[in-house]
């Protein structure tokens, strides 16, 4: 470990900014030229996806592809290829971006290396069949920044995302980082780096929205021998993905983050929390810690202040309990993760008995830009009580799959439409849901609140870490409600009565009504059974878990009836309460079905009509896929 | 005090491993990480090895690692397959990729195939819900499955 000073901080952001200097510049750019080594372009840098989701796709052989092709062009001297975080277009990864012209390159599989390096990169032609095109006008695009996925987004935790190499440390100096932990250490007190952190209005993004600055406040004000700086990337809401990406694509922002809370409240010892499902978040963790170490940000007398910090690195091991922070303390330690009530407040007693401060991977990403910025910035973005921008997980029956991060005050159908790119197969639109396991499902009347911590609350959901899934007509609002039931029953930590049997009886509840065997008592039953958990539930898990069965019974209570009195799924997802017919008239008798049926409950004679044996039938819908003739139904 | 089956270098290992962490009780969950990484499964008689190092009751090991949906008891087969169950997986029909997977390898969730080959879990959320929805077979993602594509995919791994 060596000590930088200040100046030696600044010596490397000049050196490094040069670096990126080719990328900012063609941030800045706006140009439907292409640029080529042909035509006289001096230097090329190709970033190529490394999030999880484009690594899925191959991503990490497209770089290689890449550098072999370089090589064998013999000009890998001119090119960069260097690894991102996660751009946020998912739905059409793996995405390649070359710089300077900024042709933003979609779906790219690993055989395109080669033509990208010949066309564009030595030609300066672009591979048009690679480009994104508008659903709308067909055109193509060749520019990020005219995407209507792109259009409305304000990118401030994830200002370094799908930029940087999160596995260099001089990339992220050279985009400011560290000089906020500089300025707090050399020319703030803890007192007003925290000041400035609540005049900057920042919420906790974890779900709950509690005031980052009051609650370092308040774990500044007990004194201990020891205090503890934890960050939970504990993110177990299925199907969000918003912490991840911070962490697999700018690293160095939560460690700066945790070092400037760590001088604020007055703590030496910082702990990430995070699951140990993440490997590569939990890689480019490990990166960046051992680089934050080398360059002294870290460690002992930190750029030569007096001021000692260190971060270890916790794992999870899968409970979505865990995200309460006292049951993520107990975990932790070491034990179940269990939670405990408040008070007394992790700020006053957490973990080993010492005062903890506890802040989400989000929330800690926004707090260096904040410092460089100032409050006021901040503070001007979003509704009067929330302040910033929100990142979401923008998944399910949607056209742009992806990670979004929007001013607050954004609505639905913003998100929704212009963002998102409209329901999948033109389906129509049914509900969107949020805040995860914990929150509730919106439709379309919903779809034109701005959305911010109060106003998702006020309309049966809540904000939540950020997951926002669409759906539309083919989903069963019961069979949804029953899902997450069956997460929270799995997931619950069996501590209090409420939660671990209350959610069980709903669960068998919600079983019946999907079965065809509900009556109707049951859905009064249902919502008294909801009401009486989420008041008498010990943690937030607890308590919240009814949201999304009472939220479905308040818009879609038709839908629960029609279960209960019709025994009828107008999705046709209840298995139980479905038909499957042949038409005789349009069945050929091809016999495919029958040969497909894995219950072997369709009969008939060759090139005469065939019929299904519903006793036998399993209803699994194969025949129907199968089916040239269109000749099965269901009702 | 039970007694205890276990290969006597793995007892090693283990014990290694617990005194690498201190021996610390609140080390459990980091503990438990390695050895289920060293043997793929935490057996009874493994997890009465690390409270006896640790000084803690057999029970409190126990109620950790049944606890945790990361930790098993069971070994895995040869190529774990995991279906993701996620929000975002599951509206776009991962429930039907997981009942195809059941039936062509006539296992449940949890369960490993007789010749140890497969073992069949459920996961929340791989991360990867563009391609939605995606199954993982060892540490390789499938995405953008359809329930007829399983027997295919299943193939790929004649050993």
């Amino acid at each position: 470990m060596r000590t930088l000073t200040v100046d030696d901080l600044a010596a490397i952001k000049k050196r490094a900014e040069k670096v990126l200097e080719l990328r900012e510049k063609s941030n800045a750019l706006v140009t439907e030229e292409s640029c080529g080594l042909e035509k006289g372009t001096g230097h090329l840098q190709i970033l190529c996806c490394g999030g999880t989701g484009c690594k899925a796709s191959e991503s990490a052989l497209i770089v290689e592809n890449l550098k072999a092709s370089l090589e064998n062009h013999g000009i890998s001297d001119k090119v960069d290829v260097i690894t991102t975080g996660c751009f946020g277009f998912c739905e059409k990864g793996p995405i390649v971006k070359i710089i300077p012209d900024n042709t933003f390159y979609t779906q790219v599989k690993p055989s395109d290396a080669e033509e990208i390096v010949s066309e564009h990169i030595l030609g300066g032609r672009k591979v048009e069949r690679l480009l994104y095109v508008d659903p709308e006008t067909q055109k193509h695009i060749s520019d990020s920044k005219h995407m209507n996925f792109y259009g409305k987004q304000v990118r401030i935790a994830l200002r370094n995302c799908g930029f940087i190499d999160p596995e260099n440390i001089e990339e992220y100096i050279a985009r400011d980082g560290y000089s906020a932990l500089a300025d707090s250490l050399f020319h703030r007190t803890p007192e007003e780096v925290i000041e400035m952190v609540k005049a900057s209005g920042l919420r906790g993004r974890g779900g709950a929205g509690f005031p980052t600055g009051k609650k370092w406040e308040f774990s500044r004000a007990y004194q201990d021998d020891a205090k503890y700086v934890v960050c939970n990337a504990d993110e177990g809401d299925p199907g969000a993905f918003m912490d991840r990406s911070i962490m697999e694509g700018d690293p160095h922002s939560i460690l700066e983050a945790m070092t400037i809370c760590g001088y604020c409240i007055g703590s030496h010892n910082g702990l990430i929390y995070i699951r140990a499902e993440y490997p590569l978040a939990v890689h480019r963790l490990q990166v960046a810690l051992e680089q934050a170490k080398e360059y002294g940000f870290l460690g002992k007398d930190i750029l030569g202040s007096g001021f000692d910090f260190d971060i270890e690195i916790r794992y999870g091991a899968g409970a979505f309990v865990c995200g309460e922070e006292t049951a993520l303390i107990h975990s932790m330690e070491g034990k179940r993760g269990e939670p405990t009530l408040k008070p007394p407040f992790p700020a006053e007693s957490g973990y080993l008995g010492k005062p903890t401060n506890v802040n989400n991977v989000e929330t800690l990403a926004n707090i260096p830009i904040i410092l460089t910025k100032g409050p006021e910035w901040f503070s001007s973005i979003g509704t009067e009580k929330s302040k910033g921008t929100k990142v979401f997980a923008l998944a399910g029956k949607i056209n742009n799959v992806g990670l979004i991060e929007v001013p607050m005050g954004t609505t639905l159908r913003e998100i929704i439409y212009d963002i998102g790119g409209g329901v999948k197969n033109g389906k129509k639109f049914k509900a969107v849901q949020t805040g995860g396991p914990s929150g509730g499902c919106l439709t379309e009347k919903h779809l034109d609140i701005p959305i911010d911590y109060e106003s998702l609350t006020a309309a049966g959901s809540m904000m939540g870490s950020g997951g926002m899934i669409v759906m539309d007509e083919d989903d069963c609002m019961v069979a949804i409600a029953k899902f997450y039931l069956e997460f929270i029953v799995g997931e619950s930590c069996g501590k209090c009565t409420p939660c671990r049997i209350g959610n069980k009886r709903m669960l068998e509840i919600l079983t019946r009504i999907t079965e065809g065997k509900g009556e109707m008592k049951d859905l009064t039953m249902l919502k008294s059974l909801a009401e009486v958990i989420k008041d008498t539930a010990l943690c937030g898990l607890g308590q919240t878990s009814p949201n999304p069965v009472l939220s479905t019974m308040n818009n879609f209570y038709e839908e629960y009836e029609e279960h209960v009195k019709k025994h009828k799924c107008r999705a046709k997802k209840c298995k139980a309460l479905l038909t499957y017919t042949i038409n005789p008239e349009k069945c050929r008798g091809c016999g495919i079905c029958a040969k497909d049926c894995p219950a072997n409950a369709i009969m008939g004679d060759v090139r005469k009509p065939h019929v299904i044996n519903p006793y036998l039938c399993i209803r699994c819908g194969m025949c129907m896929s199968r089916c040239h003739f269109g000749a099965i139904s269901v009702i | 005090m039970a007694e205890i089956k276990l290969a006597c270098e793995v007892i090693k290992q283990v014990e290694d491993i617990c005194e690498k962490h201190g021996n610390k009780p609140g080390e459990l969950i980091n503990i438990l990480h390695e050895c289920q990484g060293l043997h793929g499964y935490l057996p009874e008689a493994m997890q009465r090895v690390i409270a006896r190092k640790l000084s803690i009751p057999a029970a409190q090991v126990y109620g950790v690692v049944t606890f945790y949906s990361f930790f098993t008891m069971t070994p895995k087969g040869r190529h774990p397959i995991s279906v993701c169950l996620g929000t975002a997986c599951y509206v776009r029909g991962s429930e039907k990729l997981l009942e195809e997977i059941k039936r062509v390898l006539g296992i449940d969730v949890g369960e490993t195939t007789p010749d140890g080959k497969f073992s069949l879990d459920c996961l929340r959320c791989v991360g990867a819900c563009g391609l939605a929805p995606v199954m993982m077979i060892g540490e390789k993602v499938y995405g953008r499955m359809e329930p007829q594509d399983i027997r295919k995919v299943l193939e790929e791994f004649a050993d």
